[in-house]
């Protein structure tokens, strides 16, 4: 795009996909593995460009398995690393997201939502996922996952999603959707000393006193990479601080996963955004997250204007689950309407934090999200 | 006098920490894993600079037992894995050492796609003929007619000959000795270490206590008689045709070849690319 080793800083009309590669090159991603998928393969396609400008890699893998497998090893070779996908391959790396839980590996995957199930409609947008996108691997553990509504939010996540994961040690996800990734948009890409990015936090003991999975005061402990000399073992078995296997210790299994869990839950307040429209005097919450907080936020106005007081708690971190900020709106306002492309999903996580509050559901699925009008009935309902 | 305790001289290769090992008596791993070390130790390979990586399985427990870096992955990725650490850091020897099962059964499209790019990995695979850990079950190098748990009736399925697999799939070196051949499996692995390139080295490993107790070999040893009895070197021959039946087990080396590593290509198009891309800023 530019054959240049430098960030593309200025305004730009780009699409969602290519904004999140950007996202990715600013915030110091130097590893790429992905497999071709629609509609995330623009992000493969731009990095496979971009990448070796920066002296990077994109490599292209067998499938979503091998991905997300290289970006594990690729991150414990020191450098930032992510794959972008779709449902169907987001369903293949479950498996490897796990073992980067286990080994809590920093990374980045992009998923992309189509409509699912299976093969589904890979053109049409979903938000089909955000159930797996928490429970999707096998054992209990926390994650961190972002919401983008627009262009610019897939290159400003992207970095977030980066630094969450050098933060914590802990694969964050991106969950895009099929229209926020191919629609274009203006993008502004600030000076590279003005974007903040994270490293992980390295050791400073000795190679003898170092133990791998000893977490700090953050529930995080520092990671050092192969080939600096400390010598250490990672498993995806249940394993000590040291890193070595424990299959048979009860202790052990209780301390690691439930650190795996409290390093997300306990820093949540410093992980979690929302953002709050015209919510002070509100009557009805609406709740909403991607590309359909978009369309929420004309229903809020509109109904504005026909004196409804109405506002919008637009989630922009779907994981850790804004569960205090859903229960403070719930309390102020007499019923939440949540719109959402699948047949509800992230809505029972709402029910739950709304307590008795009655929380209107509006389900869609197909090829556009529900239009600011078909919100605003549910609104006026709900008075 | 105070008496000295000596230390094994191998002892700063192994964790050990991790020691006593998993195995069975009469399994070959703990030979496999003798004659990688000595390999590292004739060729004094800077073990800060060597990661280890296996995947599930009995043999899969080599990356905890080795004093070096080291990553034990999910079943069947540790290819998969090994091409992330190898591409983001060319410097650093990746070495996998994982199971039949592993490698080609859940893991054989990263095995062939890992030796088609010809990654800079060198694998030694422990070739037992069923899955050990689970309890022996038929795999992917089962021989015909042989009784596993899961085919108590006789395997009626066709085993890979991994050699002729991995030189097919483009391997620049491909090797099979067992446990009986352990010098030349040391000469092997050192071989190997030294090369650039994507390496495959099958070593056929006793499995007394699992696979030999359903097929009348219930002792290690009765399985090493049979590696004595049938073992034919037959080196640079037809790798399609290195059959291993009762009679003729077909060991040696199959391949040594020379050809541009993936990682290697990859970092000189990334300086190339780099370069242009830095002359464009300045």
């Amino acid at each position: 795009m530019s054959g240049k080793r430098t960030l593309l800083t200025g305004a730009h009309f780009l699409n969602g996909d290519v904004a999140c590669a950007e996202g990715a090159i600013a915030a110091g991603c130097r590893f790429f593995g992905g497999y071709p998928i629609t509609p995330a393969t623009e992000i493969a396609e731009h990095l496979s460009q971009r990448m070796p400008e920066f002296g990077g890699i994109y490599v292209q893998m067998e499938d979503e398995i091998a991905s997300m497998a290289a970006v594990i090893g690729a991150s414990y070779s020191g450098l930032k690393a992510m794959t972008a996908t779709s449902g169907p391959g987001f369903s293949l790396m479950q498996e490897n997201i796990g073992l980067a839980i286990m080994t809590e590996t920093p990374c980045v995957v992009v998923d992309i939502m189509r409509g699912g199930p299976s093969t589904g409609q890979p053109t049409l947008p979903g938000q089909q996922d955000v159930m797996q996108a928490k429970w999707g691997s096998h054992g209990d553990y926390g994650i961190i996952a972002l919401s983008p509504s627009s262009v610019q939010e897939m290159f400003n996540l992207t970095i977030e999603a980066f630094n969450l994961s050098e933060t914590y040690r802990v694969p964050t996800l991106l969950m895009g959707d099929e229209i926020v990734a191919h629609m274009w948009e203006k993008v502004v890409i600030p000076p590279a000393d003005k974007i903040r990015t994270v490293n992980r936090k390295k050791p400073n003991v000795s190679r003898e006193e170092y133990k791998p999975f000893m977490p700090d005061d953050d529930l995080v402990p520092p990671m050092a990479c192969f080939g600096e000399g400390y010598r250490f073992h990672a498993t995806g078995l249940t394993h000590n601080e040291r890193g070595y296997p424990q299959t048979s210790s009860s202790e052990v299994q209780s301390t690691l996963v439930r650190r795996l869990c409290e390093k997300i839950s306990k820093n949540a307040d410093k992980i979690i955004q929302v953002e709050e429209v015209m919510l002070d005097d509100a009557d009805i919450a609406v709740v909403a997250y991607g590309i359909v907080a978009r369309s929420a936020l004309s229903a809020v106005r509109k109904a504005r204007d026909v004196g409804i007081k109405a506002g919008l708690l637009r989630l922009i971190t779907l994981w850790p689950f804004p569960e205090e900020q859903v229960a403070r709106i719930a309390k102020q306002v007499k019923a939440i309407v949540m719109p959402e492309m699948n047949c509800g999903q992230l809505v029972r996580e709402v029910e739950r934090a709304a307590k008795e509050k009655p929380v209107a559901f509006l389900s869609k699925l197909g090829e556009d999200p529900h239009t600011p009008k078909e919100i605003l009935e549910v609104i006026r309902r709900s008075c | 006098m105070v008496e000295q305790m000596m230390e094994h001289p191998f002892l700063k290769y192994l964790r050990s920490a991790m020691i006593p090992h998993i195995w069975c008596p009469g399994c070959g791993n703990g030979i496999v894993l003798n004659c990688f070390v000595h390999a590292l130790d004739e060729l004094q390979v800077d073990l800060d600079n060597l990661v280890v990586v296996s995947g599930i399985g009995c043999i899969g427990r080599t990356a905890g037992y080795t004093n070096t870096d080291s990553f034990h992955t999910t079943h069947g990725r540790s290819l998969a894995f090994a091409s992330g650490v190898k591409l983001a850091n060319p410097e650093l020897e990746v070495v996998v050492v994982s199971g039949d099962g592993d490698l080609f059964a859940i893991g054989g499209n990263h095995f062939i796609h890992a030796a088609r790019r010809n990654m800079g990995i060198k694998v030694i695979c422990a070739n037992n003929f069923n899955y050990g850990m689970t309890g022996g079950q038929q795999g992917p190098t089962t021989p015909l007619e042989a009784l596993t748990t899961t085919s108590p009736y006789g395997n009626i399925e066709h085993p890979f000959n991994l050699v002729h697999l991995a030189a097919a799939s483009g391997a620049i070196y491909v090797a099979r000795w067992t446990t009986l051949h352990v010098r030349r499996l040391t000469q092997s692995i050192k071989k190997m270490l030294q090369k650039e390139g994507f390496c495959f080295i099958e070593v056929i490993s006793p499995c007394p206590e699992i696979f030999g107790r359903y097929n009348k070999m219930r002792s290690g040893l009765e399985m090493m008689e049979w590696f004595k009895k049938a073992s034919v070197v037959e080196s640079f021959s037809d790798p399609a045709k290195a059959e291993i039946t009762p009679d003729r087990l077909v060991v040696g080396e199959f391949v040594d070849i020379e050809k541009l590593s993936y990682e290697k290509l990859l970092h000189e198009k990334i300086s190339q690319i780099n370069e242009k891309a830095m002359e464009k800023v300045s």
